[in-house]
């Protein structure tokens, strides 16, 4: 098990496309460190440069204290799960998990028993003697995984793993490998561009976009404290919502104006001139009915989740917002609520920047 | 496919040895094509420059530059073999694209049975070119040749018909021959783009009211545009380089009418023992037959370097 | 419906005409010499194995046969191998330079033959190869090569990338995942490489005609091309020997006629 370490990775192509910009990450000893973000944000790039299957145009990277930037992902000792599996097509499933061992020049008894144990863990003892063909998804995953296991690296990579999975199956696995994690605790890094699976099983969460890493902390952390509007926006479902206004001091009280809408700030919320971008997560948004002051608004859709359920609100005089509310509310359509939003639970950010205002 | 990936040229290993190892393992098979086919190339060029009778040997092999070349621009013979290959090439791809058509088309449907029209149109293509030559040539033999007979029995032939005296009547077994013989490629090269056209182009024109003509004309047609540039690029440069055939089946005759150039390049090697002017010979085959294989490679925009950018 | 008809009937016809050639060189290796030239029908009457035991006592047309096997067989296997390591590489392996191989040897493959073969016949004549098994098999590899070369890229391109990667993560040096990853999946690929190298081979005909003196070297093509007669053209014995050219190569077609398919259509279509 080790610690990776990416100091000031710079990857373009001769194309011209720049997959990662002076990218800075430290990953600890055990740590499930997951990278999330958009098509082409360059995370599975981070990824193969990790392996060795990429080499980054500057910068370096090491694993375990070993600067590994010029070695071949053969001298790296790390253990990939690709998000197609890429499972040894003509090998059984034993054969696949004993080949990285095999090419160690492992003593074959040893080696039997390693992979008998492993596949006992992930419930494939059956399935030893049988080839990929012969498997489905969620078992091709499991062998992939236990390709992986097998080889006690230094560290694990994971490609999109569960993207090929159906939804069921999806949830099982992610709970699979969180379970994974805690018996091993072993250092992992995985890519993904869904944030339900980042802020599952993260220990830590790094969001990317355009190549420039936006924040690396804890998924609560994420969620609670973005540090820009893109993050912001990125982590949680349905994303936060932004009003567009200004800040100013009313009554020695900080004040947040918007087109139809007036709210108060926390007492210790930055007051400056020009444009801000006020987000509040849909989450927070407290619906009531009737009119007693406050913002106002018109229930425009209702979507029931079963556990909850999803509005859309259009507020008088300015523009729409999507609140999520608890089961046993009952929004109508075309009714008439008040918005009440915490202070607590404001987000304010820079407009050009997209930065967070403190 | 993410517009990260779709981006990513194609994965590299970062590894200086890497590009040694590439290099090491295509030397042998590329030492053997150059060692085998440049060189000679550039003794060819070399002896086209020269004068060199083999049946003279004693008046050497003396320099004479573009001589051979500007004997070939007043060579009757060569501007005839040219027109002759040309006349050979034209009538046959043609025949062979509409019929390789219509064959893909009527193959793509799906039918049973699809497998023995396969394996019977496979076979012709798969002969020697020698035997169908001989094949064709037996048909329309004067005398033993079923053609005639069959001709006369259906009332297009009133006596049989002596195919081979005369250039004219000469061309028809010659390019049906070749015909029988290539028009499967073509159509096997035409189908394989067929089978990569969407079929719910097909049913959304058919909703919409468009019939059979109109979809032939305006969806397959252009998609297929690919597939008829490769195979009629590949079928022209064939037929330029036909030998085999005429060789057998007319010698090149009667006299030299049906001779393409080929054909006359080797009676000017192997029978005249002319080197010297037959490599000059040779030389411009090979220019015009390289002309066409860049139309080829530039033309369509062969991916050459990988797979990877057009996912 | 219409359509359907028309394209049936036509499909028909056209078996026909595919086969119509061989039908009659069949019936009319079995019919005396006498019948078919003063009365060729397309029904058979009488039917005699003259011109086939002809072929044998008379002939010797094993000779023609061995021949074209050894050099077919011999040039197959050795650009079948050597072109796979180069495949393999001009594949996967990036290298500087390897557009300008790829395109070389492209290039290469619509060599007019005509244009090398008096090189050939004065180098060949110099090593004292006229008229021998590696005279043959030399400049067969002028198209044999390429031509592998050009069909197993096709078909080492179209395996998935990422089991080198896993094979490489694994720990597999380059030589390792070729030879345990790559190379037991590309089988059916260097099977229909070899089937269509070797068919190829076969049918050649120039360079045979040009490097062998006598019938002791022919191939198969060269030797039922140069038949003669004492009086006219032996007809009889050429269709039979036509027939008996034919026979392996339609048994061989109906038994990998889809895999034939792949390879030419893998290598053209795709450019």
């Amino acid at each position: 098990m080790a610690r990776i370490s990416l100091a000031h990775i710079d990857k373009q192509y001769p194309n011209g496309f720049v997959a990662s910009r002076d990218l800075n990450l430290e990953i600890a000893d055990g740590e499930f460190l997951v990278l999330v973000g958009p098509s082409g944000s360059g995370k599975s790039t981070v990824l193969r440069m990790i392996a060795g299957l990429e080499k980054p145009t500057g910068g370096t990277i090491t694993i375990g204290g070993r600067d590994v930037t010029r070695l071949p992902p053969q001298e790296r000792d790390i253990a990939m799960v690709f998000q197609s599996y890429a499972l040894y097509p003509h090998m059984t499933v034993r054969e696949n998990m004993a080949f990285g061992l095999k090419l160690r020049k492992q003593p074959a008894d040893g080696v039997a028993r390693r992979v008998e144990a492993v596949a006992d863990s992930l419930g494939l003892r059956a399935m030893l003697e049988r080839k990929p063909a012969q498997l489905s998804g969620g078992q091709r995953q499991r062998v992939a995984l236990g390709r992986a296991i097998v080889r006690e690296p230094k560290a694990f990579l994971f490609d999109e793993p569960l993207s090929n999975l159906d939804a069921q199956l999806r949830v099982e696995t992610r709970a699979e490998l969180a379970r994974l994690h805690r018996r091993l605790g072993a250092t992992m890094v995985y890519v993904t561009h869904d944030q339900v699976e980042a802020m599952t099983l993260g220990t830590r969460v790094a969001v990317l976009k355009d190549g420039v890493l936006q924040q690396v902390a804890p998924p609560m952390e994420l969620y609670r404290h973005p540090r820009n509007q893109f993050v912001a926006s990125f982590i949680g479902s349905p994303s936060m919502n932004f009003l567009r206004g200004a800040v100013s001091r009313a009554n020695g009280m900080p004040q947040f104006a918007a087109p139809g809408v007036t709210l108060a700030l926390a007492g210790d919320a930055p007051v400056r001139d020009g444009p801000v971008l006020l987000g509040v997560r849909p989450h927070d948004i407290v619906l009531s009915a009737g009119v007693n002051g406050g913002v106002r608004g018109v229930v425009s859709l209702v979507e029931p989740l079963g556990s909850e359920q999803i509005v859309y609100v259009n507020v008088l005089g300015g523009q729409d917002l999507v609140a999520a509310v608890g089961a046993d509310a009952s929004p109508k359509v075309d009714e008439t609520v008040t918005i009440t939003i915490p202070s607590a639970a404001m987000h304010l950010f820079d407009p050009e920047t997209g930065g967070a205002l403190r | 496919m993410s517009r990260e990936e779709s981006e990513r040229p194609a994965p590299r290993v970062p590894q200086d040895t890497e590009a040694r190892a590439g290099w090491l393992l295509t030397a042998p098979a590329l030492a053997c094509i150059l060692f085998i086919a440049l060189f000679p190339l550039a003794w060819t060029l070399w002896e086209s420059l020269h004068e060199h009778d083999l049946r003279m040997p004693w008046l050497g092999r003396p320099f004479v530059g573009l001589g051979n070349y500007l004997t070939i621009l007043q060579d009757a013979r060569f501007w005839q073999s040219l027109a002759h290959t040309a006349l050979f090439a034209v009538v046959s791809v043609a025949v062979e694209l509409t019929l390789g058509l219509a064959l893909a088309l009527a193959m793509n449907r799906g039918f049973r049975g699809r497998g023995v029209v396969r394996a019977a149109v496979l076979v012709p293509w798969a002969i020697p070119t020698v035997v169908a030559a001989l094949l064709w040539r037996f048909i329309f033999d004067s005398q033993a040749g079923i053609a005639n007979v069959v001709l006369m029995n259906v009332g297009l032939l009133r006596h049989p018909l002596v195919w081979f005296v005369q250039a004219t009547t000469a061309w028809v077994p010659v390019i049906l021959a070749d015909v029988w013989k290539t028009t499967p490629f073509v159509a096997l090269l035409l189908l394989a783009g067929l089978q990569s056209i969407d079929g719910e182009l097909y049913e959304a024109a058919a909703t919409d009211g468009a019939s059979a003509w109109w979809q032939l004309t305006r969806i397959t047609i252009p998609l297929l545009k690919p597939a008829i540039l490769v195979a009629l690029i590949f079928r022209t440069l064939d037929a330029f380089r036909v030998f085999d055939l005429i060789y057998v089946m007319t010698g090149g005759g009667p006299g030299t009418s049906t001779e393409p150039v080929a054909l006359y390049t080797f009676n000017t090697l192997l029978q005249n023992l002319e080197f010297g002017y037959g490599a000059a010979l040779s030389v411009v085959i090979f220019l015009v037959t390289f002309g066409l294989a860049m139309l080829y490679i530039r033309g369509l925009g062969v991916d050459l370097g990988g797979g990877g950018n057009r996912r | 419906m219409k359509g359907r008809i028309v394209a049936r009937v036509g499909l028909i016809l056209l078996v026909l005409f595919a086969a119509f050639p061989f039908y009659w060189a069949l019936v009319a290796s079995f019919t005396p010499e006498a019948t078919l030239f003063r009365e060729p029908s397309l029904w058979p009457r009488t039917l005699i194995l003259d011109h086939y035991r002809a072929l044998f006592t008379e002939r010797d047309f094993w000779t023609p046969i061995k021949n074209s096997l050894i050099v077919a067989g011999f040039t197959t296997a050795f650009c079948v191998t050597i072109g796979a390591f180069a495949a393999y590489a001009l594949a996967r392996i990036e290298f500087a330079g390897k557009r300008a191989v790829l395109a070389f040897i492209l290039a290469v493959t619509m060599f007019p033959q005509i244009s090398i073969v008096s090189p050939l016949y004065m180098l060949l004549r110099r090593l004292h190869l006229i008229n021998t098994y590696p005279g043959l098999v030399l400049p067969y590899m002028t198209f044999a090569m390429p031509l592998a070369v050009w069909l197993l890229v096709g078909f080492f391109r179209q395996l998935p990338r990422d089991l080198e990667e896993a094979a490489m993560v694994d720990g597999a040096s380059r030589w390792q995942s070729f030879t345990r990853v790559i190379l037991p999946l590309t089988g059916p690929g260097l099977a229909t490489t070899a089937i269509l190298t070797f068919i190829y081979c076969w049918n050649e005909f120039l360079f045979a005609l040009s490097f062998t003196l006598g019938p002791e070297r022919y191939t198969v093509p060269v030797a039922i091309a140069l038949f003669r007669g004492q009086y006219q053209v032996p007809w009889g014995q050429i269709l039979a020997a036509t027939v008996i050219a034919t026979a392996p190569v339609a048994v061989v077609v109906l038994i990998f006629q889809r895999r034939i398919v792949q390879g030419l259509t893998a290598g053209a279509v795709k450019g």
